[in-house]
């Protein structure tokens, strides 16, 4: 820095460089400007796109009897996402039942009762969970988690089969529960990351006051820390959950992909994703199948903006609010 | 109940759920590793597949691999172009005015949109603009994926900057662009390149946006305007044929990827790391 601020004669080029470097900002200004537009637009257009792929079949049938449609038989022309939207729900919820409890125990770990050390080897970790491919995901639920669940499977619907949900009549481990075991491990890194910020926003004095009338630390967490952070930390698991309403390819490996509406965790199921992965790019010869396709993909989107705007809207306030007060 | 009895059964319950999630990761990595190695040859690193569409017995996965960087380097020029004038924009010029607020939503919004969305939709716009699978095709979608993750994560970064570094700047007569470019970039070097990798990481394991858009085939990419093969497609398709020969080439694959992946996140720390020597504390 030293060097640039010496380096020219400021003299000798004043006269015309003020020009010049006034000019540069204000190009540099309206450039700017105009990329900033690029994520507002590149949103619409995605919008916009599947909106008006979507219109020849919502023209042609009613949304309701598309929604509520429980048969999917591209040639003889019916389309019924019901089967799929299920599914989408089932393996998202058996997973966030799955990653919900030990991923706020993490935090809550991490964030109240760790040292500076397993923080710093915590991080590397949650990190890399983030980072491994969805698709090492899924050879890993094809390898370890389909092996274990086809062999649990008979144990359950032997013990507990007479609840609907643990029922086993699929003899081949691709199932909802295999699904929901990648997916919850795939979260967890956002929902604990989530609730590790969440709680870090708590003023210290809301813990001291705790401490100092005996309480241990635990029940300070519960009483004092959890009452505080409870909307942020709600917040948090809806991101987490609208990343699992629209992971693809994990997903798709280990649950089976089959077009029924599923009523056991043991069940195969197809979520939307899967339906637009299996499907899209070979289907140009079958009338209003590219636009089913499309419809998916829309009714996916709008599942997937409404928890993730929610919980975004929601986190920021909390952080907002955080800083001002503190 | 003791409270000291709940305290230390809840502390045992949390020491006992971080081990999950740190043990999940170590199991990933084995089942990774132990299916992975057996097939990881040289021949594996550094042939094709010989024989018909993706289902010839012999050959390796040179292809994948260098399907795969060639998708995700240009992805990730690319986003650079966009992301960089973005956050700077986001930080210097609109700091918290209602139109970076707007900006920042729909980046929020944008990075929570599915992947297989995003394949959908460059497909569809391929298909308006009369392209086919293609290297180009790929490309323009993961840079899609790839701005929203890059530019959130500068955006947090240069949030950091100290704010004394620019009032000097300032004070000295910079331009905002030239506080930027000269001097904020520079102070927060390390940060935008872990942003960066972050966003490479994320494009080159992504399968469900380039299923449609770069397509497959056994061949080296020689064009852009040619389909070209990835690793996480090829982990996708080549564990579903019945082949046990063809399995391993998705098992090495899957190896690769993991290494690579491994290898950003924790290079981009090590990075990180030894530019900050650089920059004024």
């Amino acid at each position: 820095m030293q060097n640039d601020l010496t380096a020219a004669p400021i003299e000798k080029q004043q006269a015309h460089t003020w020009i010049t470097r006034s000019f540069k900002e204000k190009l540099a200004r309206r450039t700017f400007f105009l990329v900033s537009l690029v994520p507002v637009l590149l949103f619409l257009a995605i919008v916009g796109a599947l909106l008006v792929k979507s219109w020849p079949i919502l023209k042609a049938q009613s949304i309701w009897a598309l929604l509520s449609g429980t048969v999917w038989q591209p040639l003889k022309g019916a389309f019924g996402f019901y089967p799929f939207i299920a599914g989408t729900f089932w393996v998202t919820l058996v997973s966030m039942f799955l990653a919900v409890p030990p991923c706020i125990l993490t935090a809550i770990y991490l964030a109240e009762y760790a040292n500076a050390r397993t923080r710093s080897t915590a991080k590397p970790i949650l990190d890399l969970l983030a980072a491994i491919p969805s698709v090492v995901y899924g050879v890993w639920g094809i390898l370890a988690i389909v092996p274990v669940v086809k062999l649990i499977g008979p144990y359950f619907d032997e013990i507990l089969g007479f609840i609907p949900i643990f029922k086993d009549t699929n003899p081949t481990g691709f199932s909802i529960l295999a699904g929901s075991v990648v997916l919850a491990v795939m979260v967890a890194p956002f929902i604990i990351a989530v609730t590790f910020e969440v709680l870090q926003t708590v003023p210290s004095g809301v813990r001291e006051a705790s401490l100092a009338v005996g309480a241990t630390k635990w029940q300070t967490i519960i009483h004092a820390v959890i009452p505080h952070t409870l909307p942020g930390i709600v917040a948090g698991i809806v991101l987490g959950m609208s990343r699992a309403l629209g992971e693809t390819m994990a997903v798709l490996m280990v649950v089976g992909n089959v077009a029924k509406v599923p009523s056991s965790i043991f069940d195969p199921a197809y979520p939307l994703p899967a339906l637009i992965a299996n499907n899209y790019g070979e289907m140009m010869s079958i009338p209003l199948y590219d636009s089913a396709l499309l419809t998916a993909a829309l009714i996916l989107l709008v599942i997937v903006l409404f928890f993730n705007i929610l919980s975004t809207l929601f986190l920021r306030r909390i952080k907002r609010t955080s800083v001002s007060s503190g | 109940m003791n409270k000291r009895l709940v305290e230390n059964i809840f502390k045992g319950l949390m020491l006992f759920s971080f081990a999950l999630v740190a043990g999940s990761l170590a199991f990933i990595m084995l089942v990774i590793l132990v299916k992975g190695l057996p097939a990881l040859t040289l021949e594996m690193l550094i042939t094709t597949p010989k024989g018909g569409f993706y289902m010839g017995k012999e050959g390796g996965i040179l292809n994948a691999i260098v399907g795969s960087l060639y998708l995700a380097i240009g992805a990730t020029l690319l986003s650079i172009i966009f992301s960089l004038p973005l956050s700077l924009y986001l930080q210097t010029y609109a700091r918290r005015s209602a139109w970076a607020n707007v900006v920042r939503l729909a980046l929020d919004v944008l990075w929570g949109i599915p992947s297989i969305v995003y394949g959908a939709f460059g497909f569809t716009l391929m298909l308006a603009i009369g392209l086919r699978a293609s290297l180009l095709g790929g490309i323009i979608t993961l840079t899609l994926l790839e701005i929203p993750i890059m530019t959130r994560a500068m955006d947090e970064v240069l949030r950091m900057a100290p704010p004394d570094l620019e009032q000097a700047s300032f004070a000295l007569g910079s331009t905002r662009l030239e506080t930027s470019w000269k001097v904020v970039i520079r102070q927060m070097l390390p940060g935008i390149i872990t942003a960066i990798l972050l966003a490479f990481g994320r494009a080159i394991g992504d399968a469900a946006s380039v299923l449609f858009t770069a397509g497959y085939t056994d061949r080296m990419p020689t064009s852009l305007l040619r389909p070209v093969a990835s690793l996480p497609l090829a982990v996708f398709f080549q564990l579903g044929t019945p082949f046990p020969e063809v399995q391993q080439r998705a098992y090495a694959s899957a190896l690769v990827l993991t290494v690579i992946v491994l290898i950003i996140s924790l290079g981009s720390r090590w990075l990180a790391g030894r530019l900050s020597k650089y920059t004024i504390k």
